[in-house]
């Protein structure tokens, strides 16, 4: 027993705090060794590929930097939420259209795949039999086909729509025809404005409201009944707003002119078939998510809500939504974050997001590695945005223990 | 006899109530069990029979199966002209349909395009069988990939050379899925390995940021670099070939999946298994290759094949870099100035072609799920 164990998991409880030996069984200097080895390889390999990419760039005389992003852009680009000019400006401008087109279509995607996907959800786990099979054969169908496709035959069916003059329209002022959809168009009247500040105050009254009335239940039992205060507080204080300043209401209607509508609002048909494609799509993903995180509630929480004679409806929402959401947030996370992935998809059909203006733009200046670089760097910042918010709204309902 | 008093079954036994068993009880308790069930089920029922009878309507009763030919062989889309609207026009994927399973390769040699399409599927029964799930799994892989690039390729055993430029249609997708797959999987599991490797901090960073920064960003992407970023990276004066730098493409974008689905399998294992393996004296690769991933490989088989099936969905997207795919070859028959117009019916047979392969595998992998919690909670 002279105590010259090596092994240090013999000798103490803690491990001891020994300097690195120099020998070939210290596992800590063969793991700095092999890591050496490793990096030093990929980074040899990824300066070769940096060095072949210089003589390329220099062989073929493609300058290099971000320097193209101040030159005249002369891309003309259809849709843009910002004003935009071609002839005016320039490359960074028309990645800050495409960028914003690209999170107009995920927002209003990520929107209506969420509530088209709990309904299928819901629909699927419904006791009519009927009901839960057309549920699934549509979530099975859809997830077995490629977006891309989908994507193709919503175009298509867009695009085969009759021409202007002939245009469906199946509701005064809604026009269906292969220039898109056309909505009539509110014409905005400071009215408005203070009818929407009256919802607002309204919504904040119902938030206190409800917040006085759970202190209530709390304290004596009795909850006061919150939905009167909200229809009155979130409906007709701006009704009355709107009503006391003489209730302006036009619609600017879209007109038939010549080849084409003036007026009103227009969903192109580029912009109209992604966003169905994309929404009935990721709402099969949705559906499946929701009907899992529904069934993960036991059936006990069910019985026992309903034995403490709940209405059905606040058993949902009080027991089971609660429990349910739990399991439901992470993989909408990543359902969310394909669906804005799956929006590059647009340069297939011609709506011009980020990809495709990007995409124009590496064509026009040769600047790949720039383009390239511009791309990853918007969807990266778009993917941590999602996880970051769903991370922290999960954080929020996430069941805190002890 | 030992004297029990049960009477014998009466000649008339009693049938259970109409309205608890049988065909209508079933009815009223799974389609008409409220006023509000009733209203759904007949609401449905009404949208579904319209919609069944357009669509038998507009596919069978009024399509146009073929249109005749003129003298000089061409065909006269007329017949289809007239149908427009009321009618599917199938006589399109009757002269298309080669094309959209071939795309452009010899029209005389498309026998072996055939062949591979039959190789593969054969390739997928033989993997799916537990029968096979073992080493030398990996051999029939290696063999039946090499068999199909000769048969492919050609150029030997009389065999003549078809340039890979030709390639395209079906045997195309499932070449960029299949051989995606077939590479990403060793890459994945290193770096599934080296992302648990606590001991080693830079490599475990350097596997992290390559998972995430390839799951941060879309296909498209990568498939862009690999078209316009690749030829780059080479020498000056090599090009690489489009079909090899989009197949780059798909596996280094595929093996960041399947790596986060491997890691799935190595966590999922329980830690003595790990404490085991150390505890018999065997090193690092030995424990990982014989103790750890035979178990947490053929724990993850059901989620491998999920990736799958979404990789061969995703290999569509190399119609937007100009691969000749099976969606593509769709495209370009549509192109065709005499076929313009009738997209419905072409995506529909191409919908049905990947609905085909991707429900068998999804049905495959869900069968597997249930066994294997079977197994586990017995």
């Amino acid at each position: 027993m002279s105590g010259a164990t090596t092994d240090p998991r013999m000798t103490s409880r803690a491990a001891p705090k020994r300097g690195i030996e120099l020998s070939w069984s210290d596992p800590r200097l063969r793991a700095i060794f092999w890591q050496i080895v490793i990096i030093g390889g990929i980074a040899g390999i990824i300066w070769y590929l940096v060095f072949n990419t210089m003589r390329n760039l220099e062989v073929r005389r493609i300058a290099t930097g971000f320097g193209f992003l101040d030159n005249l852009a002369g891309i003309p680009i259809g849709e843009h939420l910002i004003d935009y000019d071609p002839a005016v400006h320039t490359y960074a401008r028309a990645i800050w259209v495409g960028v914003l087109n690209t999170m107009k279509v995920s927002v209003v995607g990520i929107v209506l795949s969420t509530i088209l996907g709990t309904l299928i959800g819901i629909a699927r786990l419904s006791k009519n039999w009927l009901l839960a099979r057309l549920a699934a054969i549509y979530v099975e169908t859809i997830r077995d086909i490629p977006v891309l496709l989908q994507l193709f035959f919503w175009y298509a069916i867009v695009q085969a729509l009759p021409a202007p003059r002939q245009a469906l329209r199946p509701i005064e002022g809604v026009i269906l025809s292969n220039r898109g959809i056309k909505l009539p168009l509110l014409e905005w009247q400071p009215a408005h404005s203070w009818a929407l500040a009256a919802f607002v105050l309204g919504w904040i009254g119902t938030a206190s409201w409800a917040r006085m009335a759970r202190r209530r239940q709390e304290a004596t039992g009795i909850r006061p009944a919150v939905w009167p205060a909200g229809l009155a507080l979130m409906l007709g204080f701006p009704l009355l707003v709107w009503a006391a300043l003489g209730a302006p209401f036009m619609l600017e209607m879209p007109v038939l002119r010549g080849f084409n509508f003036v007026g009103g609002m227009t969903v192109t048909p580029e912009y109209g078939a992604l966003t169905i494609g994309l929404v009935i799509y990721t709402a099969a993903y949705t559906a499946e998510i929701v009907r899992s995180g529904i069934l993960a509630v036991p059936t006990g929480q069910w019985e026992a809500a309903g034995a403490l004679g709940l209405h059905p409806w606040s058993v949902m929402r009080l027991i089971v939504l609660p429990q349910a959401l739990r399991v439901i947030i992470p993989p909408m996370t990543s359902t969310y974050l394909s669906l804005a992935k799956n929006s590059s998809l647009a340069v297939a059909i011609g709506y011009q997001d980020v990809v495709s203006i990007t995409g124009t733009i590496l064509n026009q200046t040769g600047q790949a590695v720039e383009g390239i670089a511009v791309i990853m760097a918007v969807y990266l910042t778009i993917s941590l945005s999602i996880s970051l918010f769903m991370n922290w709204y999960n954080a929020r309902i996430a069941l805190v223990e002890r | 006899m030992s004297g029990t008093s049960i009477s014998p079954p009466s000649a008339t036994r009693e049938q259970p109530p109409i309205l608890v068993a049988g065909p209508v009880a079933w009815l009223r308790n799974n389609l008409f069990n409220s006023w509000w069930s009733t209203a759904v089920t007949l609401a449905l029922f009404y949208l579904v029979a319209r919609g069944l009878i357009g669509f038998v309507d507009w596919g069978i009763i009024h399509a146009v199966w073929s249109v005749p030919a003129d003298a000089k062989g061409q065909l006269d889309p007329q017949l289809c002209r007239d149908a427009k609207g009321v009618g599917a026009c199938w006589a399109v994927i009757g002269d298309k349909w080669r094309f959209i399973l071939f795309g452009r390769y010899p029209y005389d040699e498309q026998w072996r395009a055939a062949i591979c399409i039959v190789l593969f599927i054969a390739l997928f029964v033989v993997s799916a069988m537990r029968r096979f799930w073992r080493k030398e799994l990996a051999y029939i892989w290696i063999a039946t990939l090499v068999l199909i690039g000769v048969l492919m390729w050609g150029g030997v055993f009389g065999l003549e050379y078809v340039a890979q430029d030709t390639w395209g249609g079906l045997p195309m997708t499932l070449i960029l899925a299949t051989f995606g797959l077939a590479l990403a999987f060793p890459l994945a599991v290193f770096v599934a390995l080296g992302r648990r490797a606590t001991t080693m901090p830079a490599v475990r960073w350097l596997c992290i940021v390559y998972v995430e920064l390839i799951r941060g960003v879309p296909l498209i992407s990568v498939l862009f670099m690999a078209s316009v970023m690749f030829p780059l990276f080479m020498p000056v004066g090599l090009n690489p070939d489009k079909l090899l730098r989009a197949q780059l493409g798909i596996i280094l974008f595929g093996a960041a999946y399947l790596a986060e689905v491997i890691r799935g399998g190595l966590q999922a294992l329980p830690k003595g298994q790990y404490e085991a393996a150390d505890a018999l004296g065997l090193n690092y690769w030995q424990k990982m290759g014989q103790i750890i991933l035979p178990q947490a490989l053929r724990l993850v088989i059901p989620p491998m094949v999920n990736t799958f099936i979404g990789s061969f969905k995703d290999t569509s997207l190399v119609l937007i870099i100009g691969i000749f795919d099976l969606m593509t070859a769709g495209k370009v028959a549509l192109a065709e100035p005499i076929w313009q117009g009738y997209s419905t019916e072409v995506y529909l047979v191409l919908a049905l072609i990947y609905f085909i392969f991707c429900y068998s595998m999804s049905r495959y992998s869900r069968g597997l799920e249930t066994e294997f919690s079977r197994s586990v909670r017995r």
